[in-house]
Parts: C-alpha cells; structure tokens; sequence
C-alpha cells in the first residue's frame, strides 16, 4: 500500500513530454477511443443546450447553431406559461416526497427486519426473492400491476370492490405507482443498508445487552444512529434527483384516464420537444430540470453539513 | 429480580422472531403471487381465464398462448432481436468496461485524472432527452439502425468506477513483474488483470445484460421498426387496454386473447432474468457495496 503511495507521488510530479506519450501508447490507445465516445454521447448533447435559447424547430434544424433565431429567455418562459406546466411540476415533486419519503422508510425497515431475523436461510431466500422484481423491465411490471390493480382485475376481484387504483385523476395515482415502485425495489435499496449494517461494531451490541437493552431499544439506540451517514448520503443523492422523474416508469402505469397526474418534467419535455417538433422548448424544459437538480443537491448538501450530518460531496 | 426480568425479555424477543417470520412470509407472497398468477394465465386456455382471473394453477392447460407467442412471426424476431441486443450489447459492453477501468486505475498514466474528471462529470450533467435525439437521429441518422442499441450505452460511468477499484484492489507486484519479463499495457490487461476481475466483470455483464433484455426506451423513441420483446409487450398492453370490443368474447373463440398473450410473452420477458440473477447474487450484492463506499 505504502509503495503504491510513493508510486503515485513519484507519477504525479511527471511533465508531458512525447517519450512520455510513447512511452504510455498502449494506454492511450485503450483509452482514447472511449473519450471520444464520451465526447461525441455525453458531451455533444451538453452543447445541444444552447437549443434552449433558440427557436429551433425541424425546419431551422438544418441550420449552423450560430444562424438560428436567438430568442432569449422565450422558451423558457413558454415553458412555465404552459397549460400543464404547473400541474406537470406539482406531480413530479409529488412523485419524488412521496417515493423518497415511503421509500426510504420501507428500504430500511426492510433492512432492520432481515438483520435481525436469526433463521438464517430463510433470511437468504427472503432476500433473494425481494431482488426479483427490480430485475424485471418496467414494461413486465406494468403488465403485472395493470392485471393486479386495475379495475375489476386481481385485487377487486379478490376484495369484492372497486379501489379503482389506476383509474382516479388524483394524487391516489402518485400513491399506486410510489407504492408500485417500492413493491420493484424495496429488496435492491436494502442492500446499501443491510452492508451499512454489517459494518457495526459488534460490541456495542454485546454492551447494550449487558446493560439489560432489548432489542427495540439496540435498533433505536444503536443500529439506527449507526447506518445514519448512509442514510444522509442516500437523502441527498434522492433529493438532487428529485425532478429527476423518469418518463419510463410514469407512460407505461398510466391511462388517458389518470393522464393529468401521471405527466412528469422529463415525459412533458418529451411531449412538447418531440412530440410538437419544438426543439428549443422541449430542450429548455430538460435543462430547467438538470439545472435545478443540481441546484437541490447543492443546497441538500449544505443543509447537511449544517446539521453536523456526514455529506456527499 | 434481574433473572425474572431477563426472562421476559428473553421470550418477548423470541416472539419477535416469529413475528418477524409472519412478515416474511407475507412480503414472500405478495412478490411471487402475481407472478405466479401470471404464469398460471399464460398456461390457461384463453376462454377460460376471461371468467376469473384470480388462479395460481392453470384450470384448463394449454401450450397454445406460447405457440402463438413463437410462430407468429413480429413476436418470434423480436424475441431473436433482444437476445442479439443482449448477447452483443453485453459482451462488447463488459470488455470496453473494463479496458477503460483499468487505463483509468493507473495511476501514472499521464491522462488519468482529467479523463477521470470528464467521464465522473457525466454522472452529474447530461444533455437531456431532446439534444441526445436529436443527435442520434438527425446528426448520426442511427434511427432504426441494430447499432442504436449497442453504441450510445456503450459504457455506463458507474460500471467503470466499479470495475476501477477492483482492480484498484489487486496486488500491483503482478503487473509489475509482468512488466519486468517485456510485456506491454495491452498484454498486461488481457493476460494479467482480465482474468483476475472475473467477479466484477460478472457483476457488470449481470447489470447490462439486464439493462439490455429489459431495455424499451430506445425502441420505442430510435428504432420502432427494430422491435424488441418489451416493445412488443407494450404494444400488445396499449391495443389490450384500447380496444373494448363487446363482440370480443365471440370472435376469439378458438384463437388467443390478448390477455393470454400478454401473459405469455410478459413470462417470456421475465424468465431469462429469474433463471440468471439467482447465481450471481453474491457478485452484484458485493458490487452495490462498493458502489456506495465508492470515491
């Protein structure tokens, strides 16, 4: 480990010089392609942002970025003035304090039970079977969930009622997919806290049991407080993703019916960029979602830092 | 005093356990039970299930929804059409990986940290739906070409940083002394390191390969003429879901109904998942730890 140290303080100290670029050839011949890939996937669609402040449409398409009609602010501002706009941004914030919220609960009351259940292979066989779902597209999932939830399907018929899960214009809808997602994932976010778990002090649960704690009282007082950096982590990584909505999940659950409650940022710049042919709209609408994205990690971040939590970056 | 008391608490915890147990096996229901339910259908003779849908064993059994599924003709060249996508796309996919992992873990490479930077920043920023379109359609013209599914996902960032402190973790001394005998950065790669990061390079093929089998996305906006098995799934779901036809009942007789159909190909889109992921558990629940401790 200490040579390696020296190594990379020996490496780092190197001036570019081309015996150097000759020297390392194989390597650059194994890396270089891939940043071009990089460039040309990630960072070319990155320049495609000045779109936003443009009237791009298929016919000014063609033209050199530098000839398109420059609009300012417009496409934003017709972003925001649009009909669904405000409906759209009220149900991806939904969406996401829902699911952040019910889903983080439910990963780590997950987690806490197959920590402490002491039948050790049926703990396996729990778990391998809660992965299951996540594997599955979210094309079989909708398939499955609209068989089971649907009016007069699976449940209702079942219960002898009509929940009419998938099927009322309301945040009810946000309830059904945030409850759909954490039935696909609840299994997969467990991982990250059951290892955060394993890596507790075992001691600590040997003093507590001599000082006379019960369980319940070692998960509050012990567990808990252990994995909370994780916790945090996970909490702000959640919330700077929380526009971050994806338009998969979101066209494959829904109906025309529950249509109004299902649009999110990402579907609706979809809609209007593609659907519309307005390019500088649509583009406008994905860079107002990346932007304030980065925007609520930055000040989760602080946030945490305030209150003495472990932060992300 | 105390023995009395920690008695009590003794069995309260014990309870607990069984408790627990209740929990589980309910949890273990609920996740298998529409599964389940949905291989009955798919099993069942068509007429039949548009009585009850609520089974976990086929009432009336028949091969005819899986027959159907395979001889007729978009259905069997989708299901041709995923399993290239995923055979290629993952194999291409993990060597890539794992070449530009291991470039990236060396740490006197002149490069290595300005790459690092800009792959890391990808992880953070990206273009959006629309300019990435754009590209693939109008500037690259990939749309309903086979190499769409394969090119743009070509790499994913978190699987290099997964692989990058795998290899990261091996013992230096090998490469070292392999370098003493004459060989180069290439042959160092695929003789030295390659063969020692099996596990995570399983790891990373289990992700895209799933990713891959799973993907609908870029069918449904790059390549509708190229359809995948998912894409015909949700073809079939927005037919099934559109047409209320009251004369329905009549003019299946003797042939499939949607549902069936669905329920065949959605367990069809479901199996080769189910039958790989088991085995490579351990794999992939290290994998994910890593991820979360990653620099």
């Amino acid at each position: 480990m200490s040579a390696r140290k020296a190594q990379k303080e020996k490496m780092v100290k190197q001036k570019f010089s081309l015996q150097l670029m000759w020297k390392q050839r194989y390597l650059l011949l194994m890396s270089v392609p891939f940043v071009v890939w990089l460039i040309v996937f990630k960072y070319i669609p990155l320049w495609g942002w000045t779109m936003a402040f443009q009237d791009v449409k298929p016919k000014t398409m063609t033209l050199p970025v530098w000839e398109r009609p420059f609009v300012g602010f417009d496409n934003f501002i017709k972003a925001f003035q649009d009909r669904i706009f405000g409906q759209t941004l009220i149900n991806t914030i939904g969406l996401s304090v829902l699911g952040i919220a019910l889903g983080t609960v439910m990963a780590i009351l997950f987690a806490l039970m197959l920590n402490e259940i002491c039948f050790v292979r049926f703990k396996k066989i729990t778990q391998t079977i809660s992965y299951l779902p996540h594997f599955v597209s979210w094309v079989v999932i909708a398939s499955i969930a609209k068989m089971v939830l649907n009016d007069g399907g699976m449940l209702d018929t079942a219960l002898h009622t009509r929940l009419g899960l998938m099927s009322s214009n309301s945040p009810i809808f946000w309830v059904t997919v945030c409850l759909i997602n954490i039935w696909k994932e609840v299994g997969w976010d467990a991982i990250v806290y059951l290892s955060a778990m394993a890596g507790i002090d075992q001691g600590l649960y040997e003093a507590a049991k001599v000082d006379g704690a019960n369980r319940i009282q070692r998960i509050w007082h012990i567990t808990l407080p252990g994995i909370k950096p994780t916790i945090v982590v996970l909490l702000i990584m959640g919330i700077g993703g929380a526009l971050n909505v994806g338009m998969e999940r979101q066209m494959l659950l829904s109906n025309g019916i529950v249509q109004d409650h299902a649009m999110v940022l990402s579907w609706f710049a979809y809609v209007r960029g593609i659907g519309n042919s307005n390019y500088g709209l649509g583009t406008a609408i994905g860079m107002f979602q990346s932007l304030v994205g980065i925007l609520l990690l930055i000040i989760a971040n602080k946030v945490a830092g305030w209150l003495g939590e472990s932060r992300l970056i | 005093m105390a023995k009395v008391k920690s008695n009590r608490i003794k069995s309260r915890d014990n309870i607990l356990d069984y408790v627990l147990l209740v929990i589980f096996l309910f949890l273990i229901v609920i996740t298998i039970y529409p599964f389940l339910n949905v291989l009955a259908i798919s099993f069942n003779d068509p007429i039949d299930t548009m009585r009850n849908i609520n089974f976990i064993i086929p009432r009336k059994f028949t091969w005819s929804n899986y027959v159907y599924v395979f001889t007729e003709n978009s259905l069997g060249k989708a299901f041709l059409l995923s399993i290239a996508r995923t055979v290629i796309g993952a194999a291409v996919g993990v060597i890539c990986t794992a070449m530009i992992a291991y470039v990236l873990s060396r740490k006197d490479f002149y490069f290595n940290k300005f790459f690092t930077i800009l792959f890391v920043i990808t992880m953070y920023v990206s273009g959006g739906l629309i300019p990435e379109y754009l590209l693939l359609m109008r500037t690259l013209k990939m749309g309903n070409n086979f190499l769409v599914y394969i090119i743009p996902g070509l790499i994913w960032v978190y699987n290099i940083i997964l692989v990058r402190s795998f290899v990261e973790g091996l013992p230096i001394a090998l490469q070292e002394a392999a370098r003493v005998d004459g060989a180069n950065d290439f042959i160092i790669w695929a003789k030295i390191v390659l063969p020692l990061c099996k596990p995570v390079l399983a790891t990373v093929a289990l992700f895209m390969a799933v990713g891959q089998w799973n993907s609908f996305m870029d069918t449904y906006l790059y390549a509708k003429e190229l359809p995948t098995l998912q894409y015909m799934l949700y073809e079939i779901m927005e037919k099934a879901t559109v047409k209320i036809d009251p004369h329905a009942a009549e003019t299946l007789k003797n042939a499939v109904s949607p549902l069936s159909v669905r329920m065949a190909v959605t367990i069809v889109a479901t199996v080769p998942i189910i039958i790989v992921y088991p085995f490579l558990q351990k794999y992939f629940v290290g994998g994910m730890t890593v991820g979360a401790v990653k620099d």
